[in-house]
């Protein structure tokens, strides 16, 4: 391990100061990569200072279509912080060794993908300084009755429960502790059912709804979680894949492999629910198609999201088949590239075409288009950015004390062994 | 007995506040006189009442004290602001009263007096133009307003066509209601279904819960020249809304916990409109729902609309 990265004490404040300097200390590509990310976050910001003062109108949501691409990128990305667990399960579960060497990896994807979600809701609410009257106690939490009660209580149970874990087991390695199993292991299992209530309530959030017939669907929590454990392990080797090629860490390609396996599976089971829907919707097209009718072949001469969506399902299907065919089974960075197809395949079904759909035709017939504003883009990609970088600043710290702990255990197992 | 007793409480209350009142006049008055600074001390003013009302609870949960006090701040706040003199009041509903609508299909000749008349009483955006009422020119031969134009310009009546009112129903069983998280809207004993303005987060849940595009939301700071204002202001119903809220119609609460009708029932023409309380059996809307053949939007889905269509 290079000097640079070296632990220089005990306790949280020195804890905490390694962090930043290691957070800091990274070559140019490293530092420039930073700028860019606090660039965008930038934009963002005074996008969205725009959109504080002046209000939702700067956005191009309507009375009718009245959830656009914050909520779209919210749904996608509850998504992907549920899928840890796919790291989880075996690595916990199932003992899995490979995989347990990189959980920590899955669990900071959850945290970023979580931060990201309540930001996109909390962008999304025409009166922002009144989000207190969300917490019980001071305010109302409309629990059980509305599902969004529910969303909110998930999602930060989760992003709670994600960060706990990680956060001890590193804590304790950077002083050279081996974590008690008992004090984070019951939080570990919590945690696995955790995810795939964020999935289900966040898919009920849609499927409650009578009034809208493209949502009120009863697959849509099984697609949710079939499509999620897709994308976000198809992320995670993305991820996996940068460390492994731009830093001096070393990911096992055992690691990809496994990924792959999972991520083929839970596509093709998409896949299938897919297909399911789209023969409810076009075998005997009732009313309730015409939502479905609008987004793959546009309605009346509205057709905003016919590029989009057959973009998305073209890159699914063919993400899909590169995986199953596995040319990158010598060398499994090859692999990469469908892995990412897939992910932006999924972001656009799962986002703008799952959530936009919904609204057109309104409730009393009437069609109208949908396309993002400058200012929601603007805004959802300073938050995508701000993501981007919790990630990489939990992740290297994370990364280097998680070594560092590795060499000092076979060190000690060396020592005892002479 | 216990008016008595509740006269009892209430006194010293009354009293109190309006101690208060006079020696916040007092010291204004006094100290603006000393300082001669006026436009200082209003913003001072401003500030402070804003402060109060950015952290009152949810209309709901306040006592008959605090209703008063938040509407005297809004009417304080309306001469501030915008150097309008608005009356607001909080009436609570009248016990035995359930509010119900009925619109007859034949009479309606497409006016849209209606709409006119609701935006003037609603202090509707004039800038997005926002309506509560959409009139549908239907086509005979369908009775689902999908099937309507909801965007026609020119002379009406047109012949072998009719003409659907719709709004919002005021369901019974309203899905806009059980969506919100934070109970910032909510359907009163007389069967208002209302949105308190300072407690909704506009987090837009309960808009796309509505089967019946029944709720508008204030994308922008609604628009209003002070002289089209209509001053007689209920909390739960007319009164300017806040940027980013939701917003519905109420049944012009403003006006038919007066004893009133709403504005659309006056305006109408034709007299396609018909509204009262459903309790008391010697109403005009029982007489509808008894001797006509009535029917409700989407009924399949349970809502329970207290609007009713009918033909003569
Ligand atoms: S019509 Fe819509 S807004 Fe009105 S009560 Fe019913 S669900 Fe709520
Ligand atoms: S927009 Fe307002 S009234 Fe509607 S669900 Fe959200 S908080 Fe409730």
């Amino acid at each position: 391990m290079h000097k640079k990265y070296s632990i220089s004490g005990k306790g949280f404040i020195s804890f905490v100061k390694d962090i930043i300097i290691w957070d800091l200390s990274g070559g140019v590509i490293y530092q420039l990569f930073l700028c860019g990310l606090v660039l965008i976050m930038m934009l963002g910001v005074y996008a969205y200072f725009l959109q504080f003062n002046s209000g939702l109108s700067v956005t191009n949501m309507s009375d009718i279509v009245s959830w656009g691409f914050y909520i779209a990128n919210f749904t996608f990305l509850v998504g992907v912080a549920a899928a840890a667990v796919m790291l989880i399960l075996p690595a916990y579960v199932f003992k899995d060794r490979d995989l347990h060497k990189v959980v920590i990896i899955g669990e900071v994807v959850a945290v970023g993908a979580l931060i990201m979600c309540l930001l996109f809701i909390l962008v999304d609410l025409g009166n922002p300084l009144k989000a207190w009257h969300l917490v019980p106690g001071i305010g109302i939490l409309n629990w059980p009755s509305s599902l969004l009660s529910w969303d909110i209580i998930v999602l930060n149970g989760y992003l709670a429960l994600n960060s706990f874990i990680p956060f001890y087991i590193v804590y304790s390695h950077y002083h050279n502790r081996v974590p008690d199993k008992k004090k984070y292991l019951p939080f570990v299992f919590i945690s696995i059912f955790w995810a795939f209530a964020i999935h289900m309530v966040t898919a009920f959030l849609y499927e409650g709804l009578p009034a809208r017939a493209f949502w009120n669907n009863p697959l849509m929590g099984p697609r949710f979680l079939a499509s999620a454990f897709a994308a976000g392990p198809a992320l995670i080797s993305v991820v996996l894949g940068a460390i492994h090629s731009f830093t001096e860490f070393n990911i096992e390609s055992r690691v990809f492999r496994k990924l792959r396996l999972i991520i083929v599976i839970s596509a093709i089971i998409n896949l299938v629910m897919l297909f399911s829907e789209i023969f409810k919707e076009f075998y005997t097209p009732t009313h309730h198609s015409r939502s479905a009718i609008y987004l793959f072949f546009g309605l009346d001469g509205y057709d905003a999201l016919v590029h989009w969506i057959w973009t998305g399902i073209s890159m699914n299907i063919i993400g899909t088949v590169i995986l199953m065919l596995n040319p990158g089974r010598k060398n499994p960075l090859i692999n990469l590239p469908a892995a990412v197809l897939l992910f932006f395949g999924i972001w656009i079904e799962k986002g703008m075409g799952l959530i936009i759909p919904g609204f057109i035709p309104s409730p009393l017939g009437e069609i109208v288009d949908y396309t993002p504003s400058w200012v929601e883009i603007s805004i959802a990609f300073g938050i995508l950015s701000f993501g981007i970088l919790v990630v990489t600043l939990l992740v290297k710290p994370a990364l280097i004390i998680e070594q560092q702990f590795e060499k000092q255990e076979e060190m000690a197992t060396q020592l005892i062994h002479t | 007995m216990d008016v008595f007793k509740n006269r009892l409480k209430e006194k010293p209350f009354g009293r109190r506040a309006f101690l208060k009142r006079f020696a916040m006049a007092a010291a204004l008055s006094s100290s603006a006189s000393a300082t001669g600074c006026i436009g200082l001390l209003q913003n001072d003013d401003r500030f402070q009442l804003k402060w109060k009302e950015y952290f009152k609870n949810n209309y709901r949960l306040m006592t008959p004290q605090e209703k008063e006090e938040t509407v005297e701040r809004l009417e304080r706040l309306a001469q501030i602001e915008k150097h309008v003199d608005i009356q607001m009041s909080s009436k609570s509903p009248v016990d035995g009263v359930l509010f119900g609508y009925a619109f007859n299909l034949t009479r309606c000749e497409g006016f849209m007096e209606c709409v006119t008349a609701c935006v003037k009483e609603n202090n509707l955006d004039r800038q997005t133009h926002t309506q509560y009422i959409r009139i549908f020119e239907m086509e005979p031969g369908g009775m689902s307003p999908e099937t309507g134009d909801g965007k026609y310009f020119h002379e009406v009546p047109v012949d072998h066509h009719f003409y659907m009112g719709v709004q919002c129903f005021h369901c019974e069983n309203a899905p806009c209601v059980r969506a919100c998280p934070t109970k910032a809207t909510w359907k009163e004993p007389d069967g208002i279904v209302v949105v308190d303005y300072d407690w909704c987060i506009g987090c837009r849940y309960c808009m796309a819960a509505c089967p019946y595009y029944g709720r508008r939301f204030n994308w922008g700071a609604p628009k209003v020249p002070n002289n089209e204002m209509t001053q007689k202001q209920h909390y739960l119903g007319n009164r300017i809304r806040p940027k980013g809220t939701m917003e519905k119609c109420t049944f012009c609460v403003q006006r038919t916990r007066a004893g009133r009708l709403p504005a659309c029932v006056e305006a109408c023409p034709t007299g396609a409109r018909v509204f009262g309380n459903l309790l008391d059996p010697d109403s005009e809307i029982r007489f509808v729902l008894k001797h006509k053949k009535v029917f409700r939007l989407k009924e399949d889905l349970a809502t329970d609309p207290k609007f009713w269509y009918f033909v003569d």
